[in-house]
């Protein structure tokens, strides 16, 4: 047993984060501009492709990298930290079934639960969206609509969703602490006040924890295990994006402040199917099915 | 990233296996909890047993995962658990191993393997628990002895040890973290009181030591004089890195045995009982590859278990007491009555948060040692 990351897949991490980090870092939320119609930045979603995004689990003969849901998994984590906005889980599982989609060409919008993100961007939806209504999207980077019938979710979706959500998880604390380290009050830095490390302390304890359930249930697969990853990583992202907001104090409930932009986008793909309920009732269902 | 086994290590697991289904219904049945020299035998008993069958050593030389899978089998098949031995084994031996001298390890190594001696801890006070850099009983050396005296606390087994892991102040002037020694002291030694103190689940768990001019020799000082404190960190990350393996497995186990109940009761028709038991199920899950990330990790560096043991034990020391809690919840009333199964381990789960550290000590460790938060008060 050797659960941890291999040489490739530390290079895989470090290629996605140089490449999303340039791109977060310049045009960083040029897009918050366009509020209230954001625009998915085609360029952007091309070198994504390039960089093999949307096409690594598809086999070589195909044009992919023939890598596993692992290295997925890292892949989106880095997408959730910076923030990257557009369909990404939608586009990623369509290679090799919408023309375009793995190279990056096409956008291709799903609906997911009963909501569909980006669908005037996507040049594609699947599996159709009779009947969208649109919503006036909390999250300023993500257009949704609401659809009436509640489409099936892929246990592969609801896994990327968990890394993307570890991803932000992660981030949300790195920020908090970042600015614990760097805000004086009361003639000291404030991360020296035990109610501020603590936030931070758990913070990073739940990323940990959803870190380890999403890195495990990429490698088994395994539904009952999804269903774990996803559980964890909605709550590290959902809960440390309020302690960050917190740590931040009145900067935090800003505009400027990006922290809100975290917590958003957390809440919107907490919506996603396989959210919360449908979780649990995986994760009883499997106590019962374990004792026989 | 990989979750599977290598063909030596599954051989062990299946060997191990065969083993405990033919030893364990031989076992005697278990002394009641009040009853410590009854539990002193048992559990020295089943040291004993591992030792001759082999396995006496996997807590201090097996591979991480080989220990990994020790303690998962030996838990899955209802196996004693470490009781008594678990000073010697988990930390008194394992310090005295990385520590000691050849002398030290011969005198006082094979005993804790064959389940001969029985160690105490001697480290916190009244007034040093988590703070545990200011203990106060102190040691002056008298020609080839160290005489002590002082008082310790939330001392486990200490009626029926025969060795105390004894953490005692040797240079009063100097800063708090130095100036501390770490003795392996006698417990029949003249000097010594015991008085067992009555836990809040109503029995006799642990004790209150105290020590008036007790000496000990200078030869029974494990590391330099004054440098207790950082052996005595080396005996605390063993214990915040691998001494939950078990009890993970312990707690699945019982979170399985939850939902039966459930079923037979009728409280698994309540989506909320429903839910609350599949998050839980969720949280072990997790538990559990944590551990098994954090075993490859120390399998991957060789070295001792790090400070990211303090972030398994906040978590899991939460999600012990909502486990009993959740339990409460499926028996109703019945979690009043303390005949009844889990009502002794939710108030046992109790200790959890405040055993090993209090969890906002741990905080103050996970924010300043791995986030590089300032110290502070």
């Amino acid at each position: 047993m050797r659960f941890q990351l291999t040489g490739e897949q530390k290079a895989l991490r470090a290629a996605v984060r140089g490449v999303v980090g340039r791109w977060s870092g310049a045009g960083r939320w040029g897009l918050v501009a366009q509020f209230p119609a954001p625009l998915i930045d085609r360029g952007f979603w091309g070198a994504l492709g390039e960089l093999g995004v949307f096409s690594l689990r598809l086999p070589e003969v195909d044009g992919g990298a023939g890598l596993g849901l692992p290295e997925a998994v890292l892949v989106f984590e880095e997408l959730g930290w910076a923030l990257v906005p557009g369909p990404l889980v939608a586009t990623h599982l369509a290679a090799g079934v919408v023309p375009g989609a793995a190279t990056g060409e096409t956008v291709v919008a799903a609906a997911d639960g009963s909501l569909v993100e980006w669908l005037d961007e996507a040049d594609v939806v699947l599996p159709g969206a009779e009947g969208a209504v649109a919503l006036r999207s909390v999250d300023p980077l993500t257009p949704l609509h609401r659809v009436p019938a509640a489409a099936r979710t892929d246990p592969v979706a609801v896994l990327l969703t968990a890394a993307e959500q570890l991803g932000t998880a992660a981030r949300v604390c790195a920020l908090a602490v970042q600015h614990a380290r760097t805000r004086e009050q009361f003639g000291q830095a404030i991360g020296g006040f035990q109610a501020v490390k603590h936030l931070c302390a758990r913070s990073l304890v739940r990323v940990e924890v959803a870190r380890a359930a999403v890195y495990a249930a990429a490698v088994t697969g395994d539904a009952v295990d999804i269903a774990a990853a996803r559980l964890l990583a909605d709550e590290a992202a959902l809960r440390g994006a309020r302690d960050c907001l917190q740590v931040h104090g009145g900067m935090g409930f800003t505009w400027e402040s990006e922290v809100h932009l975290h917590l958003k986008r957390a809440w919107v793909r907490a919506r996603r199917g396989g959210g919360d309920t449908e979780s649990e009732e995986v994760l009883a269902a499997d106590l019962l099915a374990q004792a026989g | 990233m990989d979750l599977s086994y290598t063909a030596e290590e599954d051989e062990f697991r299946a060997r191990l296996r065969e083993w405990l289904g033919k030893v364990l219904p031989t076992l005697p049945a278990k002394p009641s909890p009040d009853d410590w020299p009854g539990r002193r035998a048992y559990d020295c008993g089943w040291q004993r047993m591992l030792y001759d069958a082999g396995y006496g050593h996997v807590h201090w030389d097996a591979s991480p995962t080989t220990r990994l899978i020790f303690l998962e089998e030996t838990e899955k098949a209802g196996a004693p658990y470490v009781g008594a031995n678990f000073v010697g084994l988990l930390h008194a031996g394992p310090t005295i191993a990385a520590e000691g001298t050849p002398e030290q390890r011969e005198r006082w190594l094979p005993p804790v393997l064959r389940g001969d001696e029985v160690w105490c801890q001697g480290f916190s006070e009244p007034d040093a628990g988590s703070d545990l850099a200011s203990l106060r009983t102190r040691a002056l050396r008298d020609g080839d002895d160290y005489v002590v005296s002082g008082s310790k606390i939330w001392t486990s087994h200490a009626e029926v040890a025969d060795w105390c892991e004894l953490l005692v102040r040797t240079d009063p002037a100097a800063p708090k973290h130095r100036g501390i020694s770490w003795l392996a002291m006698p417990m029949s030694a003249a000097g010594i009181t015991v008085r067992p103190l009555r836990t809040l689940a109503g029995s006799a768990e642990f004790a209150e030591v105290f020590l008036d001019e007790v000496r000990v020799p200078v030869g029974n000082r494990v590391g330099d004089e004054n440098d207790g404190w950082r052996v005595t960190m080396v005996t605390l990350s063993f214990e915040r890195g691998t001494a939950f393996v078990g009890e993970v497995v312990a707690c699945r186990r019982v979170l399985g045995e939850l939902a039966v109940e459930a079923r037979r009761n009728g409280r698994w028709d309540d989506p909320g009982i429903r839910r609350q038991l599949g998050r839980l199920n969720a949280e072990f899950r997790a538990l559990w590859r944590l551990t098994q990330w954090n075993v490859s990790e120390a399998e991957a560096s060789g070295g001792v278990p790090g400070v990211g043991g303090s972030v398994f034990k906040l978590r899991y020391s939460h999600a012990r007491q909502e486990l009993y809690d959740a339990a409460a919840d499926v028996l109703g009333p019945d979690s009043l009555d303390l005949e009844r199964p889990w009502v002794l381990d939710r108030l046992s789960s109790l200790s959890y948060t405040i055993a090993a550290g209090t969890s906002q000590i741990q905080q103050n460790i996970v924010a300043e040692r791995i986030l590089g938060l300032p110290k502070g008060r």
